[in-house]
């Protein structure tokens, strides 16, 4: 699931284009993101707060079991990794 | 009399708005060339090349006009020098301008629980997405993604 600050609009126009069919949810006032304390503060465009990137697997009590903080956000988590580090849910 | 178009010093500028510009426009695309921009930096070697066989000949003694020659392998190599160092600094200093995230939930703490909208304008809540069956199976987990938007 892919969160970000964008609209609903603009999440359907990614899915769309790129052929995603996982869940999209827009966090425009960066409420979740903040709570998360992942807010990059001016990052966005014309200087809107946006999220960093990071990833969270996350079990089905709630409990946090891998994360990627990237360093360089050119630099992300690729597929493959992910799903080795799914084998971690029971 | 040397009078024939310094073709290496145009193919190197050229190359050098080339290999900036493909970063973003394509090799961003495939994790392979995205992570460490290797093909981009072997097209700005190949560019370097290209303007170092140009300046020499646009300082040669046998150029028709010596002035305008100098001039425009001086402000080429010069232009390719910055594109160098605004693609150096943008890939890899302000990428990592990132804040630390110290608060963010650590492994093995539970995460905050909360309600979004999706694409449909459909409010989804995280305990929804860890316990409504996908294809009639339990999900195992979900992986949060936060990413920067403004695509």
């Amino acid at each position: 699931m892919a969160i970000s600050v964008d609209k609903p609009e603009v999440s359907r126009d990614l899915m769309q284009k790129a052929g995603y069919t996982f869940t999209f949810l827009s966090d425009p006032n960066t409420e979740v993101i903040r709570r998360y304390d992942l807010v990059h503060a001016g990052a966005g465009e014309n200087g809107h707060d946006i999220a960093r990137p990071a990833e969270f697997l996350v079990d089905t009590t709630g409990t946090v079991r891998w994360i990627n903080l990237t360093e360089n956000y050119w630099v992300r988590a690729r597929p493959e990794d992910i799903l080795d580090k799914a084998k971690l849910l029971p | 009399m040397q009078k024939r178009f310094n073709w290496p010093l145009w193919a190197g500028f050229l190359l050098t708005l080339v290999a900036a510009f493909s970063y973003f426009a394509f090799f961003v695309r495939f994790p392979v060339t995205r992570d460490f921009p290797w093909a981009n930096l072997l097209l700005f070697l190949l560019a370097a090349v290209l303007l170092v066989a140009g300046v020499r000949r646009g300082f040669a003694r046998d150029r028709a006009r010596p002035k305008l020659s100098k001039a425009v392998a001086g402000i080429l190599t010069t232009l390719s020098a910055v594109v160098f160092a605004l693609f150096i600094f943008a890939i890899f200093i302000a990428a990592r301008w990132l804040p630390a995230s110290t608060g963010a939930p650590h492994v093995g703490q539970k995460v905050p629980e909360f309600t979004l909208s999706d694409a449909n304008g459909r409010q989804v809540s995280l305990n929804q997405l860890l316990s409504e069956p996908i294809d009639g199976k339990a999900p195992k987990g979900v992986l949060l993604v936060f990413y920067r938007g403004w695509w």
